[in-house]
């Protein structure tokens, strides 16, 4: 095996890590706001997919261009779910909150999963653009075109993310609201208000990342578990609340990954896991987390 | 300025406040003491909207509260110096200030208020960029003080101010929450350090077992038999 080959496999590793990272990031803003888990994350990005694949087949839209309409219908589907399944939640103690959440978190993804089945059968699709076969080499490295812009777009919505979150009063509205939610009431934050925008961010973070994925890779009903599961890992390396390292963490995981497949072939996903557990061991605060007391 | 009138709260099937009533006028310092799990931080959490009475009523300057939610309550004009300080660890000395001066009216003279903060405690300006777990025990009450200014408060809610300071500090504190009141801001305060409150305020009200057992003007109270007893660890004479 030759480096080549190796620094290949790691690019693509890079190339599909911006995407775990921008996933991780919608679900971690959501936890941190609400302390609520999230688990049907992995089908808000499924969802997102199907978006872009439908504009494209039906009005023919580019799937990059895509990306605003999908971001809007994600926010106003995560603004309803807020509403109708996850706000009366919030008035429950911690323990049993994070519970229900999961509970319903199981089930909506068990309906995403069968509604997609339903509406555009098992098949796997993927957006073919044009353009899917341009890139570029460098170094005797190929840059494919879309895996690269997917990258680049998922870099620039975490940048524009944490501008958002550190600049504008609101943003540092959710920040607060995540350090102390009883002190940030006490400043006159509306938390319900808050936790509903933060919801429907994640539920807009994770449609992005979909129609991202719909484009280099491929999308289909039964995703959003795996798409979950990556999600969490790289949330736990990264640590809670932390956007510009679970950013890393997960270019970091798709590094890792892809690079492992290499040598241990089809059980790269144990990697990942494997990864996990020794993080959750001795970091339990994540790899840029500050520690903890 | 603020009336309650036989609150009653509880957290399940505990009753922690039995018909409270007091009222604090415009421009007074009042104190609640009491000992440890009496209600003081019950009754002061009610006033913020963070717990909600199931019998009783609060009025704000005229107004009835019970069906005002907590984040309206500051834009009216309450503020909470909480217990713990209530900081948010991560975020810088200035994001907290700025936080504090998140509603609509505390915005429009964020600037000017800011100045008037650090005024008070220069020590903030030097560490705005600092994250504020990383402050010192005083500068962190410094800060939560700063903070539940940000907003313009008309009445300001102390929770235990001199929690965790040395007794230097806690004089340092408690002389900075007396300017405060001198512009025209209204106190209300609950403390441990029975003594301190009492020398501060001008009136006080006893709270033992979620009931109120005795109010008064606080010097009177400085000399009652019952309070040197229980409260001040001196025998009376």
């Amino acid at each position: 095996m030759n480096w080549q080959v190796i620094v290949q496999s790691l690019l693509f590793g890079i190339f599909v890590g911006g995407l775990y990272g921008l996933a991780a990031v919608g679900l971690s803003l959501v936890f941190g706001v609400m302390k609520m888990l999230n688990v049907a994350h992995g089908e808000l990005l499924m969802l997102g997919g199907y978006v872009t694949f439908w504009f494209f087949s039906l009005y023919h839209i580019d799937p990059f261009l895509s990306l605003v309409p999908s971001a809007f219908v994600l926010f106003l589907i995560g603004m309803g779910l807020y509403k109708g399944l996850f706000s009366p939640l919030a008035k429950l103690q911690e323990e049993v909150k994070i519970k229900n959440s999961l509970l319903i978190g199981f089930g909506l993804s068990l309906v995403f999963h069968n509604l997609a089945i339903r509406l555009w059968t098992a098949d796997e699709r993927s957006v073919s653009v044009l353009y899917s076969g341009w890139g570029f080499s460098l170094f005797g490295l190929r840059f494919p075109f879309i895996r690269f812009s997917g990258l680049l777009l998922a870099t620039i919505v975490i940048i524009a993310l944490q501008q958002f979150l550190t600049k504008t009063y609101f943003g540092k509205a959710i920040r607060a609201t995540t350090e102390n939610w009883e002190s940030a009431a006490l400043m006159g934050i509306n938390i319900e208000k808050t936790s509903m925008i933060s919801f429907a961010l994640g539920a807009t973070l994770a449609g992005m990342a979909g129609t991202i994925v719909s484009v280099g890779y491929a999308i289909h009903p039964a995703m959003g578990l795996e798409w979950t599961l990556k999600a969490l890992i790289v949330v736990v390396l990264a640590g809670l609340g932390n956007v510009g390292g679970a950013f890393v963490a997960g270019v970091l995981l798709g590094a890792v990954e892809s690079v492992s497949t290499l040598f241990v072939g089809p059980y790269m996903e144990v990697v990942g896991l494997v990864i996990f557990l020794l993080v959750l061991e001795l970091r339990p605060q994540g790899l840029f987390g500050k520690s903890i007391g | 300025m603020l009336e309650i009138e036989r609150i009653n709260v509880s957290y399940g099937d505990l009753q922690a406040l039995w018909d409270i009533s007091f009222e604090i006028e415009k421009g007074e310092i009042v104190a609640l003491i009491g000992p440890n799990g009496a209600g003081k931080t019950t009754t002061l959490k009610t006033i913020t909207g963070l717990l909600k009475p199931y019998a009783g009523e609060t009025r704000f300057q005229g107004l009835a509260m019970d069906r005002i939610p907590i984040h309206k309550r500051v834009e009216m004009g309450i503020s909470l110096v909480p217990e713990g300080r209530g900081l948010f660890p991560g975020m810088s000395v200035l994001e907290n200030l700025e936080l504090g001066a998140f509603t609509a009216k505390g915005r429009n003279c964020k600037d000017e208020t800011l100045e008037q903060v650090y005024e008070l405690f220069p020590i903030l300006k030097n560490r705005k960029k600092q994250a504020a777990g990383t402050l010192s025990g005083g500068e962190q009450q410094m800060l939560a003080i700063g903070r539940g200014l940000m907003s313009k408060p008309k009445l300001l809610l102390f929770d235990e101010p001199s929690w965790g300071l040395s007794p230097l500090l806690s004089k340092i504190i408690y002389e900075v929450i007396g300017q405060i009141n001198h512009s025209a801001v209204t106190i209300l305060l609950i403390e441990q350090n029975v003594r301190m409150a009492l020398e501060l305020a001008h009136r006080a009200y006893v709270v033992e077992n979620g009931r109120i057992v005795k109010q008064g003007d606080s010097r009177n109270m400085l000399n009652d038999p019952h309070i040197r007893e229980a409260y001040l660890g001196t025998e009376s004479v």
